[in-house]
């Protein structure tokens, strides 16, 4: 069975997320393939090739794929699609994005955010908020997936596939990126973090995530929020961790000032170790908090990065 | 501009999710059903865009049982103009929903599609984009900002390392994050006045597409739970507990 995977990159490095991706496609079939398709992207499809397992990487090089926008993936992978069985690409939000136009195109019902692989058709996803875990069977002659990536190990390094150049795609002129924003920090990536501290409802202003920031310097940790705490203008979106955010699975959770809700649980809830900090003894995040500690988070948080420093922090 | 609006009806999100006993799936017997939260964002834009002069006719579009006319209902009370209701039972799946909708967009001919990014029952993520793809039209989903500039739209996009900007040509499908903005509550008047609005009544079979399902459902499982770990009085036990776990 021959798989396409589209690698997450920014044309400068590769994302963690394929390698995890990677993972999910080798449980599918053992021909994997990586698209990597981009401006500049020699060196991020030179790292794609030493991914164990891997048969050969595509390598696209063009302008139009610079911010792989949605109409010109579709032009590069619908074509390559006559050569394989199966397309799968992480389910970030470019993925997101792409995907199910590619799907559309092959008339091909995509199978989205799959947290497991139970054969070559059959797969586990999340539904309802991760409330429920459905296992769904396709029909399809060809799969198109997208991966949660924190439901994968990464695929290790150590492979030497080769990399194949192909042919220019046609270049859409629907669509143009004009600018982005991205928020600029020294601190881990949310989803790639070991380490997540999370700030919600109870930080009270933008402001007082200093004293979080404070702990996450000590510890390399990356900052996340609830939806309250973003839709309150606290922090940018991209700090939302959640179903309807980004889902995160670090080896250590610490939720301060968070209640709870279903809607971040579900973004967090298969993290290895969960610290709660909270003032409400019966917030619910402490039903599923390894450790949980009822204190006000403003003395809390503070005589925790004390503590931290004690230890040489 | 003529703005359609596809809305879906599913379980309130306020509601506790049960799965059924035999893993059939989740129980939506006897249970509050609502319009799903980012539809309800859509449908604010549009009337919004309506409010402002830009659009000229808003549509809202429900494929759905019986009910899903309630659906279609509260968004004629928030200001929609017309509703369809392509009445079904069935189950259907995102890439028919888009079919649907194409077929729907062919005779109506709208300049705008907006959709939520997303419905909180199947979480799937597809339909605008599978529906731009069937139209051969531009996407720009995730918006969180929007600004119509000619026979073009400057939308903001959330994504995963800040706010993309990206500029799409009319007709263009548009999906919706949660921060675009806030959705109103219908008043009582307009409440009224929305049971005098029109609601086409048709079917699948109206539109001529297969809607027969391409996944099959084999079960609906409880995810594996996790329980309440133990309490902490200060920092320096926590830190030691982390340490003894050896996650810092």
């Amino acid at each position: 069975m021959a798989i396409l995977v589209v690698a997450e990159h920014d044309n400068e490095t590769l994302k963690d997320a394929t390698h995890k991706t990677v993972t999910a496609a080798l449980a599918i079939g053992s021909d994997v393939d990586i698209l990597v398709a981009g401006k500049g992207v020699k060196d991020v499809a030179a790292e794609a090739a030493k991914i164990a397992g891997v048969r050969k990487v595509l390598a696209c090089d063009h302008v139009s794929l610079k911010r792989q926008l949605a109409e010109a993936m579709q032009e590069v992978i619908v074509p390559l699609m006559g050569g394989y069985d199966a397309v799968l690409a992480p389910d970030t939000t470019t993925g997101k994005n792409f995907m199910p136009r590619i799907a559309a195109a092959l008339d091909v019902m995509q199978i989205s955010s799959i947290s497991g692989v139970e054969s070559a058709d059959t797969f586990v996803r999340p539904i309802y908020a991760g409330n429920a875990m459905a296992t769904v069977k396709s029909s399809d002659g060809k799969k198109v997936i997208t991966v949660r990536p924190t439901a994968f190990a990464p695929a290790e390094e150590g492979g030497s596939a080769s990399v194949e150049t192909i042919a220019d795609p046609a270049s859409p002129t629907t669509s143009e990126f004009v600018s982005e924003e991205l928020s600029k920090s020294d601190r881990p990536e949310l989803t790639a973090a070991k380490i997540v501290i999370s700030g919600g409802r109870g930080m009270e202003s933008g402001e007082n995530f200093a004293i979080i920031e404070k702990v996450a310097d000590q510890l390399g940790a990356a900052v996340g929020a609830s939806r309250a705490a973003v839709d309150a203008g606290y922090v940018p979106n991209d700090y939302q961790v959640g179903q309807t955010g980004k889902v995160v699975a670090p080896e250590l959770y610490i939720a301060v000032g968070i209640s709870g809700a279903i809607q971040h649980l579900a973004g967090m809830k298969d993290s290895k170790i969960i610290v709660a900090i909270n003032k409400d003894e019966d917030a619910p995040i402490f039903q599923i908090a390894d450790y949980g500690w009822v204190a006000d988070l403003f003395n809390a948080v503070p005589e925790l990065e004390a503590e931290l420093a004690k230890a040489g922090y | 501009m003529k703005v359609l609006v596809p809305v879906k009806r599913v379980l309130d999100f306020n509601v506790k999710v049960r799965v059924k006993s035999d893993e059939s799936g989740v129980d939506l017997a006897n249970v509050k059903m609502s319009m799903n939260p980012f539809d309800e964002i859509s449908v604010e834009q549009a009337v919004r865009l309506q409010e402002a002069g830009t659009a000229t006719e808003t549509i809202a579009v429900s494929i759905g049982p019986d009910k899903a006319a309630e659906t279609i209902r509260t968004s004629l009370a928030m200001g929609i103009d017309r509703g369809i209701h392509v009445n079904t039972d069935a189950e259907v799946e995102p890439l028919a929903v888009a079919k649907i909708l194409k077929a729907i967009v062919d005779e109506e001919k709208p300049d705008l599609v907006i959709l939520g990014k997303q419905a909180i029952d199947d979480d799937s993520n597809q339909t605008g984009q599978m529906l731009a793809a069937l139209l051969g039209w531009p996407q720009a989903t995730f918006a969180n900002s929007m600004e119509k500039d000619g026979d073009s739209l400057t939308v903001g996009r959330e994504v995963d390392g800040g706010i993309q900007t990206i500029k799409v040509t009319l007709p263009a499908v548009i999906t919706v994050d949660l921060r675009l903005n806030e959705p109103r509550y219908a008043s009582l008047p307009n409440i009224m006045k929305a049971k005098r609005k029109p609601i086409d009544a048709k079917t699948t079979d109206d539109y001529g597409v297969d809607i027969t399902p391409r996944l099959t459902t084999v079960k609906v499982a409880e995810p594996a739970g996790r329980t309440a770990g133990v309490k902490v009085e200060d920092a320096a036990e926590l830190v030691a507990k982390l340490k003894s776990e050896g996650v810092i």
